[in-house]
């Protein structure tokens, strides 16, 4: 579905991705491992149009993806939830939601909703509440409920794990995979490794902008190089 | 003082107010979405001014005096002239300086304002201007009794024009698609566009929205005044950006709430010390609440903004 063909990009003169390469298929999951500063989170900036493709190619269902349009990829059905959850803090739970299906009908809104708040009940409760009130965890959810608002056909998380307790840590991977159920394909962009390669199908190593190493997440979770360099064993 | 002089005093303030917080406004919203100081709003407002005053000349000259309708069309012909003005002004001098040092639009802006000032002055009026008195003198000379207190048709206007203004405004804010972009705009314009929103257009859309209700406060404000002057904005734009300050900058509601105390402060200064105190007393009045709420009334603490 997704296909990144040696794609450079960065920003002003500092170039972050150094022919990247990788691929999304129908229906999986796909982890995108590395280091801080390796690229991962410019990679999902780069797909989402926020920041240009410099060379390389992205097509996306077979034709090239618009470059460097954030409205123009959200509207072929890409959406990225970026790290650090980026919630309105002073837009309501549901005013938050609201704001993801921005370029789609409202009338589709109450059914959405209603899924979401089948995965995430805690946020009906919350609904009228401003979203900056909202605990880490809480605002994790909110930040992917707000990005199935968008109806996505690609869906991609940016270190949803980020500074949370492990027993939320685990709930949100599951639900992450509940969501990929439905045959929603994610590109998952993690610190936590263990966990990601856990849910993953397939998975890729990156390194200062370029591909380092690749698998199935079985594969890359027996790797002795991702057990030394992620895994801390 | 007697219970005519506060009811005058009231009336009085409110509806000076009530046009300080449309020109407020403008300061206030555009802060919020992009956290810099309009400096040329008050320059817009003036631009509005001298819209209405030459659409009423035209009107007149097109097919005579209906008051009502060529006041209307003139107070429309306004908003339109301000609102190009303020489009192209973000247009021009703001949004490829939105990346650089704050310092550098702010100046930009001061840039603008003096830009505007003196290009009215030299091109359309070296002196001051009167409003044609044909349109202003009934609603300047017929009044309404209020108990013991006298009230003019167009303090009346002012404020019920500034309530449906405001009602209209809080209901696009609050309970509009456009209201939703315009907050998450203001909130988090990465994310704004992440989820599609034009964040361009919405700035642009938010310079727009406070031109025009600038435009409608320069309308009232010279048909009050009765005379026209290019520095007009200057002044009444320093008075209002004061009110954004003293509500909290960036608050909707604050700007309202520092203009109506701004207005209050004015009307009774003038009936008490005479107006040539205003301008002591309303920055008087500015420090001591900065003073005490350095963020002004309604204005948030850095842990709302977390």
């Amino acid at each position: 579905m997704l296909n990144l063909r040696e794609v450079h990009s960065g920003y002003g003169p500092c170039e972050v991705l150094k022919s990247l390469s990788l691929e999304v298929r129908a229906g999986e999951i796909v982890a995108l491992l590395g280091a801080n500063g390796a690229g991962k989170s410019t990679t999902l900036l780069t797909i989402a149009g926020v920041v240009p493709v410099r060379a390389g190619e992205i097509t996306w269902q077979g034709a090239p993806l618009p470059n460097g349009k954030a409205d123009a990829v959200l509207r072929a059905g890409i959406c990225l939830c970026p790290e650090g959850r980026h919630i309105f803090p002073r837009l309501t739970v549901l005013e938050n939601l609201i704001s993801g299906s921005y370029l789609l009908p409202s009338n589709r809104n109450a059914a959405k909703l209603e899924e979401i708040f089948g995965y995430f009940p805690l946020l009906a409760e919350r609904r009228n509440q401003l979203g900056g009130t909202l605990s880490g965890g809480e605002q994790q959810m909110l930040a992917i409920g707000r990005s199935l608002m968008g109806e996505p056909k690609l869906l991609m998380l940016d270190e949803p794990s980020l500074g949370l307790a492990p027993q939320i840590v685990a709930r949100i991977f599951e639900i992450v995979r509940l969501i990929n159920r439905t045959g929603v394909p994610i590109l998952l962009v993690e610190q936590n490794a263990q966990q990601a390669l856990r849910i993953a199908h397939r998975g890729y190593v990156i390194v200062t902008g370029r591909n380092q190493l690749t698998g199935t997440g079985a594969e890359l979770l027996a790797s002795d190089e991702v057990r030394q360099a992620y895994l801390g064993e | 003082m007697t219970a005519q002089t506060l009811i005058e005093i009231l009336i009085n303030g409110i509806s000076r107010g009530a046009m300080y917080a449309l020109v407020a406004l403008g300061y206030t919203m555009v802060y919020g979405v992009l956290g810099m100081i309009n400096f040329a709003h008050g320059e817009i407002f003036m631009i509005g001014m001298f819209a209405c005053v030459y659409a009423l000349g035209v009107f007149s000259l097109m097919w005579g005096d209906h008051a009502m309708v060529n006041l209307t069309l003139a107070m429309v012909v306004a908003m339109v002239f301000s609102a190009a003005y303020g489009y192209a002004n973000e247009r021009i001098a703001y949004r490829r300086l939105r990346k650089a040092h704050v310092l550098a639009p702010l100046t930009s802006a001061i840039g603008i304002s003096t830009f505007l000032q003196y290009f009215i002055f030299l091109t359309v009026s070296k002196d001051s201007v009167n409003f044609p008195r044909y349109y202003s003198d009934w609603l300047t000379n017929n009044h309404l009794r209020l108990g013991p207190a006298d009230v003019t048709y167009l303090q009346v206007t002012i404020l019920g024009l500034t309530l449906v203004i405001m009602g209209g405004l809080y209901y696009l804010i609050n309970h509009t698609r456009m209201g939703i972009a315009l907050r998450a705009t203001a909130q988090d314009q990465l994310m704004a566009s992440l989820v599609g929103i034009p964040v361009n257009r919405t700035i642009a859309f938010t310079f727009i929205l406070g031109s025009a209700l600038a435009a409608i406060a320069g309308v009232m404000f010279s048909m009050y005044s009765n005379v026209l002057v290019f520095d007009a904005g200057y002044r009444v734009g320093l008075k209002a950006f004061t009110a954004a300050i003293l509500g909290g900058i960036g608050n909707i509601p604050g700007a309202v709430l520092g203009a109506m105390i701004l207005g209050l402060t004015e009307a009774l200064t003038t009936l008490q010390f005479g107006s040539e105190w205003n301008d002591v007393t309303t920055f008087g009045v500015l420090m001591l609440v900065l003073l005490l709420r350095p963020r002004g009334l309604l204005g948030e603490r850095v842990a709302d903004k977390v």
